[in-house]
């Protein structure tokens, strides 16, 4: 990936590649905790294939992204324009943020929806180094009886799961590795 | 078919469609509002379902579409055929071969799995509708969790009818949040809407989808002196003999004779195939 071309690292079958990916995505939203392959996607340093081959598949002109830390460098910019057309914009009129945990923070940054359209809130794809299957407690829809998680910051997401029915939904991504939290989700620290 | 998209429509638009549906299993019974297309077929006819379908389905996916339970009228198998022809994928009528099921109007009778998908075909997605037509005010007491006026509506039942008469689309409260129209399915499918499967509903017409995501608490609205009930024709399948599905009535002639028979076709089949018979099925046993 020395050399990344931003004409590279795209789907090899756009609707195919994407229909996969957005099964994935969607199995991880639906089942909060779930760890799942997504692929398709090479995205230039130093976005993940999962986080890459996700705003393939949910970009487009009609969503701004915000790029934070790393990320907002000139390849990947040059990358996702290539690919999706998607605007770049502030965190406060995101519809999708990347970066790693500390880079996107302060949470209160991004779109929470309205009460009436709390659907028009910021989706954080969160850069993480890996995702397992311990520690936080997660419960609520999507998930049998409980579920565990690795976590950046429990405080931060118990308080985006108060605001519910509005707040944030996220995707951690590790390598070509994806799971989600949706804002419906209750978290409980590891007891 | 390389004259078609895969699964027909185009890539943007269904990643919009795939973004809303993200967003409806967040928030779960939220109605989420998408720019419905205009599909090779007239609203009323399940829009709403083909195009989550269309975003949902992959290449290896194995489609099964049913209609009022069967698999054999004129919308399930149009709809079938269409995937066929757009996406070129297989499609069953067994209901555990299949990974997504569109459905019109039933939720199957066998238990469906984690690995399944179950995509509604929805009329009207707004379960305050008929009690408020104004889009503004309805949206307004969903944000406010103000829903009253559904148990006024319930209320008024019982105290006509001396019971709750709502016998389909009867509302639901998703997650102790959202008040959720499950679609004009009877209520006798109301307790199975907890299950193990991805449920997304799509109405076309009115640019609505919404999502259950597994094991989402779905509970029918009902009072502490007149609980809900899953009611069902007092009788069995007159083919083969299941005590526990949901029956169709069918008139035979005109001198009052009629037989009661499964709704979900797969169900009846293949409870004939392991050799249950019933009343009426002995001479025409599968």
């Amino acid at each position: 990936m020395q050399d990344h071309h931003q004409f590279a690292g795209g789907f090899n079958d756009a609707p195919r590649d994407a229909a996969n990916a957005f099964r994935a995505a969607m199995t991880a939203m639906a089942r909060p905790g779930d760890i799942r392959e997504i692929a398709g996607a090479e995205p230039p340093a130093p976005l993940s294939v999962a986080a890459g081959t996700l705003l393939l598949t949910l970009c487009d002109p009609d969503t701004g992204i915000y790029l934070a830390g790393d990320t907002d460098n000139p390849a990947v910019r040059q990358w996702l324009t290539f690919h999706t057309g998607a605007p770049f914009v502030r965190a406060a009129d995101a519809d999708f943020a990347i970066g790693r945990w500390e880079d996107l923070m302060p949470l209160n940054a991004y779109r929470i929806g309205t009460p009436e359209y709390p659907d028009r809130s910021a989706t954080l794809i969160v850069e993480c180094d890996q995702l397992e299957p311990r520690g936080a407690v997660l419960g609520g829809p999507g998930i049998r009886s409980t579920a565990h998680m690795s976590l950046p910051d429990i405080g931060a997401l118990q308080g985006n799961a108060m605001l519910y029915p509005l707040g944030c939904d996220f995707f951690f991504t590790a390598g070509d590795k994806v799971a989600a939290l949706p804002r419906s989700t209750q978290i409980k620290a590891e007891v | 078919m390389s004259a078609y998209n895969f699964a027909y429509l185009d890539e943007q638009t269904k990643r919009m469609i795939r973004r809303a549906i993200l967003k409806g299993l967040a928030v779960p019974g939220y109605q989420v509002p998408f720019a419905s297309r205009e599909m090779p077929m007239p609203y009323g006819w399940g829009t709403g379902g083909v195009q989550v379908s269309a975003a949902t389905l992959t290449p290896e996916d194995r489609l099964k579409v049913i209609d009022q339970g069967a698999d054999d009228t004129t919308n399930a198998v149009s709809i079938r055929k269409f995937f066929e022809n757009t996406a070129g994928v297989e499609t069953t009528e067994d209901t555990s071969q299949a990974t997504i099921i569109q459905t019109r109007h039933r939720i199957p009778e066998a238990k469906l799995t984690e690995d399944q998908i179950l995509v509604y075909q929805v009329p009207i997605p707004e379960p305050l509708r008929f009690l408020e037509p104004r889009e503004t005010e309805t949206r307004k007491m969903h944000s406010l969790e103000e829903y009253g006026l559904m148990h006024v509506k319930l209320y008024e039942d019982i105290s006509q009818h001396g019971a709750i008469s709502t016998s389909y689309a009867y509302p639901v409260r998703v997650s102790g949040r959202y008040v959720m129209d499950p679609s004009p399915i009877p209520k006798f499918d109301n307790p199975k809407l907890e299950m193990d499967a991805i449920q997304l509903f799509g109405a076309g017409r009115e640019q609505r989808i919404y999502a259950v995501p597994p094991h989402t608490k779905v509970v029918s609205l009902d009072f502490e002196d007149y609980p809900f009930e899953a009611t069902k024709a007092d009788h069995c399948c007159d083919l083969c003999g299941a005590e526990d599905s949901y029956l169709d009535e069918v008139i035979m002639d005109d001198a009052g004779n009629r037989m009661f028979v499964c709704s979900d076709t797969d169900y009846c089949r293949s409870r004939r195939e392991a050799g249950h018979i019933g009343p009426m099925g002995a001479e025409d046993a599968a």
